[in-house]
């Protein structure tokens, strides 16, 4: 057996759906945040594979792309955690229910 | 089965049962590593693909500086493990709804399109050729994102300010 594509599609598939299924089902905004990345990491997965097998580096460089941004989106994010903790003294997000009513 | 295959499986089991951990570990701070082992097995695969320098940047940037804000923001939270809450059957449902819709979805797409595509023995994807086409074709977004990072590092040193307006 050789690996080809559709198995680093596979592999990318999974790590994705997995995230998905852990920013549904937990309720710690922190580790909904890491499911978050682990989506993140599943596309660049993609990218990279479709890169190489296409032989076209274009691919890798969108990958450095959603790198930059990732790092980026992730500091921005932590610190609004940290804001909203600071204001509600909580990290779950049953808690969170302000515009509930 | 070639050596490369195989440590594709290695990398491919590792990076799930890490990825599956992070769902069922109840504290933040384990969840954290088991991403950050779940990064370095993409990095292994990045490997695999030829992909050096991204291999290189996935441990620098992700398992290095994000895995380590992560890990600082729950020690400044002083997050305690999570208590066994009762898992809610309509988050468990829709959950699965989400995966199996994607699953769809992804089954679909594999199906209708034929991937014949191959290796080509000698790709040249290094670094130099990453650079080359980073500081030609890619210059402008290049610089754009120059720009997002100082605005994204603007706006943390206001959001972390103490008296939030």
């Amino acid at each position: 057996m050789h690996v080809g594509l559709q198995h680093y599609l596979a592999v990318s598939f999974l790590l994705f759906a997995l995230g998905l299924f852990g920013v549904i089902i937990r309720r710690n905004v922190l580790v909904i945040y890491m499911c978050l990345e682990l989506m993140l990491n599943a596309a660049n997965l993609a990218l990279v594979a479709f890169s190489r097998f296409n032989n076209n580096l274009d691919g890798q460089v969108f990958v450095f792309f959603t790198i930059t941004v990732a790092a980026a989106e992730v500091a921005v994010g932590l610190a609004l955690i940290v804001a909203l903790y600071r204001k509600r003294q909580t990290a779950h997000v049953e808690d969170l229910t302000t515009m509930k009513n | 089965m070639a050596s490369s295959d195989i440590l594709f499986f290695v990398f491919t089991a590792f990076a799930l049962i890490c990825g599956i951990m992070i769902l069922v570990s109840r504290n933040p701070v384990n969840s954290a590593m088991f991403l950050v082992l779940t990064i370095a097995s993409l990095a292994g695969l990045f490997m695999l693909l030829e992909a050096f320098f991204l291999a290189a940047i996935q441990i620098l940037v992700y398992a290095g500086a994000v895995m380590v804000l992560f890990l600082f923001v729950i020690m400044l939270l002083d997050l305690k493990a999570e208590e066994r809450r009762r898992i809610k059957i309509f988050g468990l449902a829709s959950g699965v709804i989400a995966v199996s819709a994607i699953a769809a979805i992804f089954f679909k797409c594999l199906k209708a399109t034929p991937l014949d595509a191959t290796r080509a023995p000698n790709f040249q994807a290094g670094t130099i050729e990453l650079g080359q086409k980073l500081f030609s074709q890619y210059l402008l977004p290049f610089e754009i994102v120059s720009i997002l990072l100082l605005v994204a590092m603007v706006g943390v040193i206001l959001l972390s300010k103490k008296d939030l307006k």
